[in-house]
């Protein structure tokens, strides 16, 4: 199996590797600082015995299409991490980071999800899993440019699956909850709801074998999300959440 | 960025309010050392006193690649933050074992050369940075030296067994011996008392790998009943048949945990007497042969998640010290007759006959003489006994260890003056003065 994944410096990305790597013949990883993975690339060739690796320099906001014909056409699974939490109180004054949250989250994502698609369906064969997230299940006062981008990806993520379908290509939604990254460094997170990049991996690996649609990498994230989605609007706007 | 959050190391005492750095790449970790007026590299934590830590931190826990192995002459290349644990897994079905190990697994590489680790068989291999062929290290400035025995040499025997303070290791590259089996021949002998076991360490010097275990409760002419543990690696031949097939594999190992502190209580004089009693005469015989797994001989008690949690909230400390050979005869009963009289006899208390020390590492705890290592629950009374104590040990010219030691006398653990790069400092080397 030929995996490609898209964002491979992130943790829950080099998680996904291990998880994925004794099934693998071929590996794409992309970055944007391709360098940073040299050290993963011989790990994973020591440990796996995994040869035929190739990383590519990819920025998911300047997207070279020419690079990623041939990938396009021999990737049997994608995988997606790629994502910008921001800072949401800088966008709310900044264009810039505004539009880098958006774009980074949703349009680039989108994009090239998209041309991955396009040539899995001529081949009538492959697999998407896209990371999303929980923040685009409500908007909330504390992360509404990051949570409305995720929401949107979420959406493209639950209509490509439909259109898919038909060509026997999964698609698979992972909407996280709380994980201890580098991206969540700064957080306090509560231990009992925060999953580990491994653990969070392992999950998903096992949701793809089930071929799951869209899976909380925690379960316990079902039944919070369901209550935030429910709280009516007029006691919600009044909350700090 | 990082938060804060509250940082011990296994003892759990001292603990400290930290920042705590998370780092993936080397990018990430330069960025961090430029940006910072002091910082502490650490790795997993399992130094017992107030070493590798610091108002910030950089874990290495993220650098867990390994890099390259030969596999023809046995000599890995990994990133500092990969565990001893990961690395067994990866080199006994090839063949190799680490070259020498404390006794737990779970330390990053870069912790064995922060504390040049020694093992069952310094008599025989010395430390750890007797097989260490080079490292990078990243300096207060965010520059990278590779540093080997004979390149950098100053920058690389200042920076073995000197806890973190010359920078952050961020890889390393050392050899690795081969092994035909997973397995480990072992013989018990029992000795009732301290000379008889010195007697059988000094008869056991062409023996890999030596260990006691010795009950500090006895006294009078049963003081320093223990139990030595010598042990080979087997050779195929020496294995049972059942074993032959696959001579370098394990089969997994059920793991405890200790899922919760124990109440301070549970550990009294009383419960460890009993302990070591049953531990002593469970071994009906003088002498008990066996072959057993690998980690059963070198890391019985990596098999309990959490152990550390036996002995409460409150934390223990480790007191390991070493005798020179000369003094050791006459100083080790005087020792062990003050601490069983205080009344706070270790639950695991392990004696060791170290061989010559290496005189290029300046900063590495061994020396030739025997070594005593003690748990000492935390509480009131303690820090009479460890004055008491590290009087005895600078009385018979000996040395503590720094990667255990959190409230000895500072000039016990400083062999010699220190190098410092000016960026990197611990609570230790503050307590130590070693600041200047």
């Amino acid at each position: 199996m030929h995996l490609t994944l898209i964002g491979a410096t992130s943790d829950l990305g080099q998680a996904l590797v291990y998880a994925f790597a004794p099934e693998l013949s071929q590996l794409t990883l992309t970055a944007r600082q391709p360098e940073r993975l040299n050290p993963l690339v011989a790990d994973l060739r020591l440990r796996f015995g995994l040869d035929n690796i190739q990383v590519l320099a990819l920025d998911v906001l300047q997207i070279d299409y020419a690079i990623l014909e041939p990938l396009a056409a021999s990737t049997d699974l994608l995988i997606l991490t790629a994502g910008y939490l921001g800072d949401q109180r800088l966008a709310e004054t900044d264009k810039t980071e505004a539009q880098r949250i958006m774009a980074t989250n949703y349009n680039g994502p989108a994009a090239l999800i998209s041309y991955f698609a396009r040539a899995m369906t001529k081949q009538q064969q492959g697999g998407i899993i896209g990371i999303s997230s929980v923040a685009g299940e409500r908007g909330r006062q504390s992360n509404y440019f990051y949570g409305s981008a995720k929401a949107g990806f979420t959406a493209f993520l639950d209509g490509l699956r439909h259109r898919l379908f038909a060509s026997d290509i999964h698609v698979m939604t992972v909407l996280p909850g709380f994980m201890a990254t580098r991206m969540t460094a700064d957080l306090e997170l509560p231990q009992r709801l925060t999953a580990s990049p491994k653990q969070a991996a392992q999950r998903i690996y096992r949701a793809w074998k089930k071929r799951r649609n869209k899976i909380y990498v925690l379960p316990i994230w079902r039944l919070i999300m369901l209550v935030i989605r429910n709280i009516p609007e007029f006691i919600f706007k009044r909350t700090k959440l | 960025m990082a938060r804060k959050e509250q940082v011990a190391n296994w003892g759990n005492f001292p603990k400290l309010e930290a920042e705590v750095h998370r780092p993936g790449f080397v990018d990430e970790i330069r960025a961090i050392v430029k940006t910072s007026s002091h910082l502490l590299a650490r790795g997993n934590g399992r130094c017992y006193g107030d070493a590798a830590l610091n108002e910030r931190l950089v874990s290495t826990l993220q650098l867990n690649k390994l890099l390259a192995f030969d596999a023809e002459n046995g000599v890995l290349h990994c990133q500092a933050g990969v565990l001893l644990s990961d690395i067994l897994d990866f080199i006994v079905p090839r063949g190799w074992f680490l070259p020498v190990t404390p006794g737990t697994r779970f330390i990053t590489v870069g912790g064995a050369i922060a504390a040049d680790v020694h093992g069952k068989n310094h008599h025989r291999d010395g430390c750890f940075s007797d097989h260490l062929l080079a490292f990078e290290i990243m300096d207060g400035q965010g520059q990278i030296h590779e540093c080997r025995p004979d390149q950098h040499a100053s920058l690389f025997w200042n920076t073995v067994g000197n806890m973190g303070l010359t920078g952050i290791i961020l890889s390393a590259r050392f050899q690795l011996k081969p092994i035909e089996t997973a397995y480990i021949r072992q013989e018990t002998i029992k000795a009732s008392n301290l000379d008889a076991i010195m007697d059988h360490f000094e008869a056991s010097l062409d023996w890999m790998y030596t260990v006691a275990w010795i009950d500090c409760y006895q006294k009078g002419t049963n003081a320093g009943r223990s139990l030595l543990i010598r042990g080979e690696h087997a050779r195929l031949g020496e294995l049972p048949s059942k074993w032959q097939k696959q001579p370098l594999q394990l089969k997994p190992r059920r793991q405890w945990s200790m899922p919760f502190y124990l109440p301070a209580f549970v550990l009294n004089p009383l419960s460890i007497r009993l302990f070591n009693f049953l531990f002593y005469h469970k071994q009906l015989r003088a002498v008990q042969k066996t072959v057993v797994p690998y980690d059963t001989f070198f890391y019985p008690l990596d098999a309990i998640h959490h152990w550390n949690r036996m002995y409460g909230k409150p934390g223990f400390t480790q007191y390991q010290f070493v005798l020179p050979k000369s003094t050791s005869r006459e100083g080790l009963p005087v020792i062990l007759d003050t601490i069983r009289r205080s009344g706070q006899g270790s639950f695991l208390t392990v004696l060791k006959l170290f061989g010559p020390d290496n005189p290029k590492a300046i900063h590495s705890f061994p020396i030739e003489g025997y070594t005593l290592a003690l748990d000492f629950k935390m509480n009131p009374s303690l820090p009479v006994l460890i004055a008491a104590l590290d009087k005895l040990i600078t009385q018979y010219d000996g040395r503590i260890y720094r990667a255990k030691d959190a409230c000895s006398r500072p000039e016990l653990s400083r062999f010699s003056p220190l190098a410092r790069d000016q960026k990197f400092r611990s609570l230790q080397a503050k307590r130590l003065d070693l600041l200047g």
